[in-house]
């Protein structure tokens, strides 16, 4: 089963917001993406998202996509992104791992064994950016018969109409993008979150994780006041970048420490 | 004369053609999307709309454009007659813009005053920029960085038509990674955007607009081949990279029995060499650029690069009612090589002095290969998607002469 809400629930319990950090399997190299989970999990994050890199990832801004051709030059696939989850499994076993992608790369193994096999390595989450619901009902009764959660992205411009499908087939947590654009954008707007956020909670009795152009720590503050989780993507991805492979566990970590604490006073 | 009628009413409400097609899209676009689609429903029946689109094809395009029996070579193939829709003879010399004044005059009522648009050789490009400039629009053309380089005289050219052309340089820097940038332009300025996709590809209702657009094609082809020919075509050729010229010539004959429909793809090196962007031919169903049709992919789902002498044909999928024709049966999908291509586009040269696009020149060498074996009294119908004065520099490398 899931590890998703049981993870939400003791946040919630101790009045706590959830920081869920995203990187790119098999980027800067996939010997590099264990360790760098784990070493997220250490400094602090609640939920982790993996990116499964996707040769035209068409809603992510350049920093993830850089991150995305770095991880396909070492010719990283799906099925390394499961072995890397399981093996993540064998020491961790408690934080929740999102997968986060395209939808290709999966009809390609084909849902129903994606799903078998996420149930196996422990993969709780997977939220396929190209793949509304409308369009994948076998696909996610798969993921729901094996206890994975499907994640789902909210926009400004959703419709309420639109909320409610989203709700019928949502799990985990929903994920509201906080600006228009792609991933790494910087111009985003707390007061249509603190609108936004209430509203959609009318329709989704789901924690709601709030990303897309969060770059700091006070960002991150003030967003995780309104709502369930953060969720920080390319300014880690752009850390990974900035890094040279024997500094980047220690850079990273320091970043997610620095995102934990600002969430923590908030 | 009445036309007997199959039974076609493609796609559903959701734009599905079968399993094929759909709005594979993230969240973020659903809503510009729906606008879109709400737009398009208003309009396209609004006779006011059809008048003015109507009057711009005429006026400004050249409509209609004529079909020419290719008297000559068909001769010297020595066997079916082939006539040649002459879309080569369109304002900026293609199909293409036949959809980038509808596209445009949507934009226009829906009040956007900004359109982009990806291409790949740079037709399309020119197309959109033409008509933003003829309806006043600001215009983005996004371009693979690759392409920029190999298509010169066409950048220049949108920029003499008040375009800005973006060259993109993420995954393959061509025609993919362009549709990619502009998706994501579009996503970021949904208010005051419009997305002139190129093709009959994207997500509902794109391959359905783009192919009503082009539909003009086949429409006047109905008319015209039983003034010209005495009844209509045995078969009906069309190449095909994203599909728009081909859907647009095959449309009002798919209901027509008798008429085969036969959509030519890129065979490059080789299908054997792995070097083409033969998707229908060769390549498995998946999802890309918010639609599920054939796609060219690796076991793992990513999607592969293309290759093929004619810049439009390079394109990794392929529109999702294509697929959908392929499966029914109701048209079928071949390829040519490169080599073929040639021959064909220096055949025309020659016995016809019509110089065709590189893309069109795929039909003529199918037309080429199968007039042969059919009777005189058979009659082929092949579509002159193009003119090939953009070719002139890659036919000459090809035959070792620089320009």
């Amino acid at each position: 089963m899931s590890r998703i809400q049981p993870t939400f629930e003791k946040l919630k319990q101790r009045g706590g917001k959830a920081l869920i950090p995203f990187i790119t399997a098999g980027d800067p190299n996939p010997q590099l993406t264990v360790s760098l989970m784990h070493a997220l999990a250490e400094a602090g994050a609640d939920i982790i998202e993996i990116g499964v890199p996707f040769s035209d990832p068409m809603a992510d801004g350049p920093t993830i996509q850089r991150s995305s051709e770095r991880a396909l030059k070492h010719g990283v696939a799906l099925h390394d992104v499961l072995d890397m989850v399981a093996k993540f499994r064998t020491t961790d076993a408690n934080t929740p791992i999102v997968l986060m992608g395209y939808g290709n790369p999966i009809e390609a193994m084909g849902w129903e064994r994606f799903a078998v096999r996420c149930a196996q390595v422990g993969v709780d989450g997977v939220l396929t950016v190209d793949f509304p619901p409308e369009e994948s009902h076998e696909a996610f009764g798969h993921l729901h018969r094996h206890g994975v959660d499907p994640i789902f992205l909210l926009a400004p411009t959703t419709s309420d109409e639109r909320i409610t499908q989203v709700a019928k087939v949502a799990r985990g947590y929903v994920y509201y993008v906080s600006l228009k654009g792609v991933t790494g954008a910087g111009h985003l707007d707390l007061s249509t979150i603190a609108q936004k956020i209430p509203h959609i909670r009318q329709y989704i009795g789901l924690p709601i994780g709030v990303g897309f152009g969060i770059r700091d720590a006070d960002t991150a503050r003030a967003v995780s006041k309104l709502c369930d989780g953060v969720v920080v993507g390319s300014r880690i991805v752009q850390e990974i970048e900035d890094s040279n492979e024997e500094v980047v566990i220690t850079n990273v970590v320091r970043l997610v420490k620095e995102l934990r604490l600002a969430i923590n006073q908030a | 004369m009445r036309l007997r009628k199959l039974a076609y009413n493609y796609p559903d409400s959701t734009g599905h053609f079968g399993p094929y097609g759909g709005i594979y899209v993230a969240e973020t676009l659903m809503g510009a999307l729906d606008e879109l689609r709400a737009a398009y429903e208003h309009y396209s029946v609004d006779p006011e709309f059809k008048a003015e689109f109507a009057y711009e094809l005429k006026h400004y395009v050249g409509r209609p454009s004529p079909i020419y029996h290719a008297r000559h070579w068909s001769q010297k193939l020595g066997g079916a007659q082939i006539y040649l829709k002459r879309e080569d003879l369109n304002h900026t010399g293609a199909h293409k813009v036949n959809n980038t004044v509808g596209q445009a005059l949507l934009a226009k009522r829906m009040g956007k005053p900004r359109v982009i648009a990806e291409t790949g050789a740079g037709q399309h490009g020119v197309a959109t920029a033409t008509v933003a400039a003829r309806y006043g629009m600001e215009c983005v053309v996004y371009m693979g960085a690759e392409d920029v380089k190999r298509q010169a005289t066409n950048v220049y050219r949108m920029k003499l038509l008040g375009a800005t052309v973006v060259p993109v340089e993420s995954g393959s820097k061509t025609l993919k990674d362009a549709l990619n940038e502009a998706m994501r332009d579009w996503v970021t300025n949904i208010e005051n955007t419009f997305y002139i996709i190129g093709t009959v590809a994207g997500p509902h209702p794109y391959p359905m607009m783009v192919r009503d657009f082009n539909s003009v094609v086949s429409k006047e082809c109905v008319v015209q081949m039983p003034e010209l020919a005495g009844r209509q075509p045995d078969a009906v050729i069309a190449c095909v990279g994203g599909g728009s010229n081909a859907m647009g010539i095959f449309h009002s004959y798919i209901e027509v029995p008798g008429v085969q429909l036969i959509g030519v793809e890129a065979a490059g090196s080789g299908l054997a060499s792995g070097q083409h962007a033969a998707a229908l031919t060769a390549g498995k169903p998946g999802v890309l650029h918010g639609n599920r049709t054939y796609l060219l992919q690796d076991g793992n789902g990513q999607i592969i690069e293309t290759h093929s002498i004619s810049a439009g044909l390079d394109y990794p999928g392929v529109g999702p009612e294509h697929a959908w024709l392929k499966d029914s049966g109701r048209a079928q999908y071949v390829a040519i090589e490169d080599s073929e291509a040639l021959q064909a586009f220096h055949d025309l040269c020659h016995y016809e002095g019509i110089i065709p696009a590189l893309e069109s020149s795929h039909a003529l060498a199918y037309a080429a290969k199968i007039a042969p074996t059919m009777g005189h009294d058979k009659v082929l119908l092949v579509n002159l998607s193009g003119r090939g004065d953009k070719d002139m520099a890659t036919v000459a490398r090809v035959s070792g002469i620089e320009l």
